[in-house]
């Protein structure tokens, strides 16, 4: 199992097998711009969607690179970034007790219930 | 969990075609075999824009410059997005980038050879970015999340590449004698390396097999190739140009086109870096990253110096 020093985004604070080759740890990343994931809004009405991510200096500089990189042709009309160390996510090895309480609760769906097919607007 | 259920895990995640994400557990094979495919890939984009970067300035109308630059700039956004996939495996822009620059990361042989004429940026358009989305198509169903993702981006953005290619090469194959010549001239000097990018034969390509196994690769190198001859044959006969291999034959039997033997000394040579302009790029791309030192450095200086000034004015406030 190797061990992860960077800050990648979902790797916040985790010390375990998530991220890539120890060979990271003895190169020198002090120079190089943060990391930042990008989320556009692609339209009025709709959410803000991941795209991707970029390194920038800076909130300002990470907007403008996000508008060049993920909005060439008119992909969205309004940008959120977001440096990825500031990102927390859940661990995809404890999935299963993570979402247990919501496995045997199937009357939470509308099509656990039998109904006559009489039965309109309902 | 051991590891063995660790791998029993990702084996049935791959059985049952569901993407591999960052975080997830993977094979150690699984992860370089992607970091060396995702960077080389995004090292190729960048690369890239330099033997067509040639032509902006000698483009011959306004038109053919405002798309080939707009090509140029796709290309530079294909491989961020690229790197960024490559980041999530855990390796650094940086590391990438020092790679290329040592010659230890490859990038495809192509961009090795030179464009002596605007014929060549049609058939690059025509032939490479065709030959590359061929490739590519596949990929955007390939195992690993974030390359996928990648590459649905870097599809739905490529085929313009390949029509305005068609485009030149059409109103060339059109035009006066000289400029017929300049499109047949530039056919036969871009089709064998564009062949070439699938990669060497099957029986040649010890890689495939895993990579096929862990549903990065959806096709091999000779079924990709095969794919892209029959139907680039018929686009060059639609505008009156002879694809250069006299060996070239429809076979009623395969339903394919037989084509002659590929050079593959002269394909390992350039991958070797003796190709025609490697040196050229490889200078090219340093100059680039230590003359733009500089600037990296002044916009990190210049946030720091922003930040501090923000926090006194909070604290006064």
């Amino acid at each position: 199992m190797q061990l992860i020093n960077k800050n990648l985004y979902g790797d916040y604070g985790d010390k375990e097998q998530a991220g890539g080759s120890n060979d990271g740890a003895k190169h020198n990343t002090a120079s190089e711009w943060p990391l930042w994931e990008v989320f556009i809004r692609s339209k009025a009405g709709l959410d803000h969607k991941h795209a991707g991510s970029l390194h920038a200096a800076d909130a300002e500089m990470a907007i403008e690179n996000a508008r060049d990189v993920y909005t060439r042709r008119m992909e969205g009309v309004s940008i959120w970034v977001v440096e990825s160390r500031y990102i927390h996510a859940s661990d995809p090895g404890e999935s299963a007790s993570m979402y247990e309480p919501a496995n045997d609760k199937i009357y939470r769906h509308p099509t656990f219930y039998d109904l006559p097919d009489e039965l309109k607007h309902m | 969990m051991t590891v063995h259920s660790f791998q029993e895990h990702f084996d049935e995640k791959i059985d049952n075609e569901v993407s591999i994400e960052p975080r997830d557990w993977m094979p150690d094979d699984y992860r370089k075999t992607l970091i060396r495919q995702i960077s080389q890939h995004a090292h190729s984009e960048i690369v890239g824009m330099l033997p067509e970067g040639n032509w902006i300035t000698r483009a011959p109308s306004l038109r053919r410059k405002a798309v080939l630059l707009a090509k140029v700039q796709d290309e530079g956004g294909h491989g961020l997005y690229l790197y960024s996939a490559a980041e999530t495996l855990g390796i650094t822009r940086d590391e990438m980038i020092e790679q290329l620059h040592s010659g230890k990361a490859k990038y495809s042989s192509i961009f090795n050879y030179p464009t002596l004429t605007w014929a060549d940026m049609g058939a690059i358009g025509w032939l490479v970015d065709g030959a590359a989305i061929m490739n590519q198509v596949p990929l955007c169903r390939t195992s690993y999340g974030p390359y996928a993702r990648a590459m649905v981006r870097v599809c739905k953005e490529e085929s313009f590449h390949q029509r305005q290619g068609f485009e030149i090469m059409m109103t060339l194959a059109n035009g006066t004698d000289v400029q017929k010549k300049l499109a047949q001239d530039a056919l036969n000097r871009w089709w064998w390396p564009s062949i070439m990018m699938f990669g060497p034969p099957d029986d040649d390509s010890p890689n495939t097999a895993q990579s096929m196994r862990w549903r990065i690769k959806r096709f091999t190198n000779d079924e990709l190739r095969q794919k892209f001859i029959d139907v680039t044959v018929e686009q060059a006969k639609l505008i009156g140009l002879t694809v250069p291999d006299p060996d070239l034959k429809w076979n009623e039997e395969t339903g394919h086109y037989d084509y002659g033997k590929i050079n593959w000394d002269e394909f390992w040579n350039v991958v070797k870096g003796n190709g025609p302009c490697n040196k050229e790029r490889l200078e090219t791309r340093r100059k680039a990253w230590e003359e733009g030192k500089w600037v990296r450095d002044a916009a990190l200086a210049y946030a720091e110096k922003r930040k501090a000034r923000k926090e006194k004015a909070t604290l006064a406030a």
